[in-house]
């Protein structure tokens, strides 16, 4: 009896689940589609910022808020994604004339490759590094787990800076073609976020929470837990790298200085006020972050206020802006979302008893 | 014989947990690890586990020596535990916890479960379905959607059971199952076991110090004392034998 209801309880749930998602997928796309026709280009800019950042958050949040390990390396995975798209789209001519401190090897001048491609091989090359990596990184865990993996953050910059014949050193690459558009983007961005979903919705997302909440008890399980982690560290650097081809392909030039620890601190943020382990936090964290960053950007210039008239105060914003998020994490320490989902609000807050 | 231990020893550094300890538990037993504090019986559950690596002899499971295998490999060759305080996943459903059980038993891929294959959808179904089916049995099927750290202490222990047994273990080791539970639920619990092991042909071994508990329960009990075993046969046995209450309310020979 119980058995049957809570069977039909659970297949409205599921039912109800698909519409939310469903409509929050249709509802993105047409924003996509209203935003690239009539917003001016400032606003499409942040929109392609903050697509982008969605992309990074939600992969960034699989690893450090679904299987809660701390790691600190999504500029290095972020980088190397911007460096495979830049070296495979920048044209042969424009290779010619910007390697200015040393010769570039051969190879280099050959690499060439469409859009799609580039994207493809920057995610793939980052998830393979992981692969790579996980076998040392997942020896150590907790606190000793950041410090590895901030470390690696800094080699892939130091490498960056020190084979100029590859990346032109501190001068970075020029003259990158700019593909990437709202399309491009926000298109990708919601592929992450479903095939983000899916995989925490799945027996593989169950054991990397598992991970989180107590590792010992998930390998009484039966839980292959260093399986889990590295399924997760490699996803989350699939899309890591994938968001950097996009980022590569708009701002049309990077440095090694755009990849340092600031950019992982900013994905930080974004993850633990959106609150550590939920997809949709980590979207509203990207929105509240990105945008609002943004959005203060009056707070910087003269004002009046209440007839008072204040000079321009660059920096203000950020005063603001970490005051604002000193209170968030004052007033809702799990950060805005919790561990919950948007389809977790919508369920009865129902005790189920007898 | 299902499980045996081989001349077991373990080493922390100078000190001998467990010393040159045999024992063997036969198929369908509910098999009693008694002794007091420091006994060394959670070590030899950790040793039974794999969570540490005999420094001499042998664990043998289903004429199988489980020496040097990773512990999650031990739980897929059907050896279930508890712990002896209760590790639930605190941030899932009680239907989640008792899935994770499920995990390498559901058989698709990565691939599979990111495209939402029909394989994936199947699989989650039966596995879904089977652990309600477990839920059902410890009556707990009401609170699946229920974190598990809002239940109440005797109802998370039964999870934790369930859970264990979502691994299709044929031994099940429980750690101190009674502990911080009250008498009318202990009662509950030992019943609970009694029936599981019927209807999930199960193999127990527990650890516990409620020696009414493992009266009622067991059909045959080892007692540790400091690393060696001094009594082993009848739980009703034990409670009478010198060296037993000797070292559990001390020596008065000695004096």
């Amino acid at each position: 009896m119980i058995l049957k209801r809570v069977g039909f309880k659970m297949q409205a749930m599921k039912h109800k689940d698909f519409i939310i998602k469903l409509s929050m997928i249709l509802g993105t796309v047409w924003f996509i589609w209203f935003a690239n026709g009539h917003f001016d280009e400032y606003t499409v800019r942040i929109l392609n910022n903050i697509a982008i950042f969605v992309i990074l958050a939600v992969s960034y949040n699989l690893i450090n808020g679904v299987t809660g390990q701390f790691s600190l390396e999504p500029n290095g995975f972020v980088a190397i994604g911007a460096y495979v798209t830049a070296l495979l789209l920048i044209s042969p001519d424009a290779k010619s004339y910007q390697y200015a401190i040393a010769d570039p090897y051969p190879f280099v001048m050959t690499l060439q490759s469409n859009f799609v491609v580039a994207l493809l091989l920057s995610g793939f090359l980052a998830a393979l590094l992981a692969l790579v990596l996980s076998f040392p990184v997942f020896r150590v865990r907790g606190d000793y787990l950041a410090i590895v993996t901030l470390g690696f953050g800094f080699i892939i910059k130091i490498l960056a800076i020190n084979h100029p014949e590859v990346t032109n050193g501190s001068l970075g690459l020029n003259d990158i073609p700019e593909f990437s558009n709202l399309y491009w983007t926000g298109g990708l961005a919601i592929v992450a976020v479903v095939v983000v979903l899916n995989i925490v919705n799945s027996k593989f997302g169950r054991a990397m929470k598992a991970v989180r909440d107590d590792e010992d008890a998930a390998i009484a399980m039966g839980v292959n837990t260093f399986k889990a982690k590295t399924l997760a560290f490699c996803t989350s650097a699939f899309f890591e790298g994938l968001g950097g081809g996009l980022l590569a392909a708009l701002l049309t030039s990077i440095s090694p200085d755009l990849f340092d620890f600031f950019f992982t601190f900013q994905l930080l943020i974004i993850i633990v006020l959106g609150g550590l382990g939920s997809t949709t936090g980590a979207i509203i964290g990207t929105v509240l972050v990105m945008g609002g960053s943004e959005w203060m950007r009056f707070l910087d210039e003269p004002m009046n206020l209440f007839g008072y008239e204040t000079t321009a105060m660059p920096g203000m914003r950020m005063v603001v802006f970490s005051l604002v998020l000193i209170f968030i994490m004052l007033f809702a320490r799990e950060g805005v979302m919790g561990k919950r989902e948007l389809t977790d609000l919508f369920k009865s807050r129902k005790k189920g008893g007898k | 014989m299902i499980l045996k231990i081989n001349n077991v020893t373990k080493n922390f550094g100078g000190v001998s947990a467990i010393k040159e300890t045999s024992f063997s538990v036969a198929p369908k037993e509910i098999f009693g690890l008694i002794g007091p504090n420091g006994a060394g019986k959670t070590t030899m559950f950790n040793i039974i586990t794999g969570n540490y690596e005999p420094s001499s002899g042998e664990v043998v499971f289903r004429n199988e020596t489980l020496n040097g295998l990773k512990p999650h490999r031990i739980v897929r060759k059907g050896i279930a535990r508890t712990f002896q305080n209760i590790r639930l996943f605190s941030s899932m459903s009680v239907l989640d916890n008792v899935l994770i059980g499920f995990d390498f038993q559901a058989r698709y891929g990565f691939m599979e479960s990111i495209l939402r294959f029909p394989r994936f959808i199947g699989e989650e179904k039966r596995i879904k379905a089977r652990s309600m089916e477990i839920l059902d049995y410890f009556g707990m099927s009401a609170y699946a959607h229920d974190k598990a750290v809002d239940l109440s202490y005797g109802q998370q222990r039964k999870v934790e059971i369930a859970r264990a047994l979502a691994t299709n273990p044929e031994l099940l080791l429980l750690d101190e199952p009674a502990a911080g539970m009250n008498p009318s639920e202990t009662e509950e619990l030992g019943e609970l076991i009694k029936k599981a092991r019927v209807d999930f042909d199960l193999t127990v071994l527990l650890i516990e110090h409620d020696m009414k508990f493992v009266n009622q329960l067991c059909d045959k009990v080892l007692v540790l004392d400091y690393g060696k075993t001094i009594f082993e046969g009848k739980p009703a046995d034990a409670i009478c034998d010198p060296e037993v209450i000797a070292a559990y309310l001390g020596d008065f020979h000695n004096d």
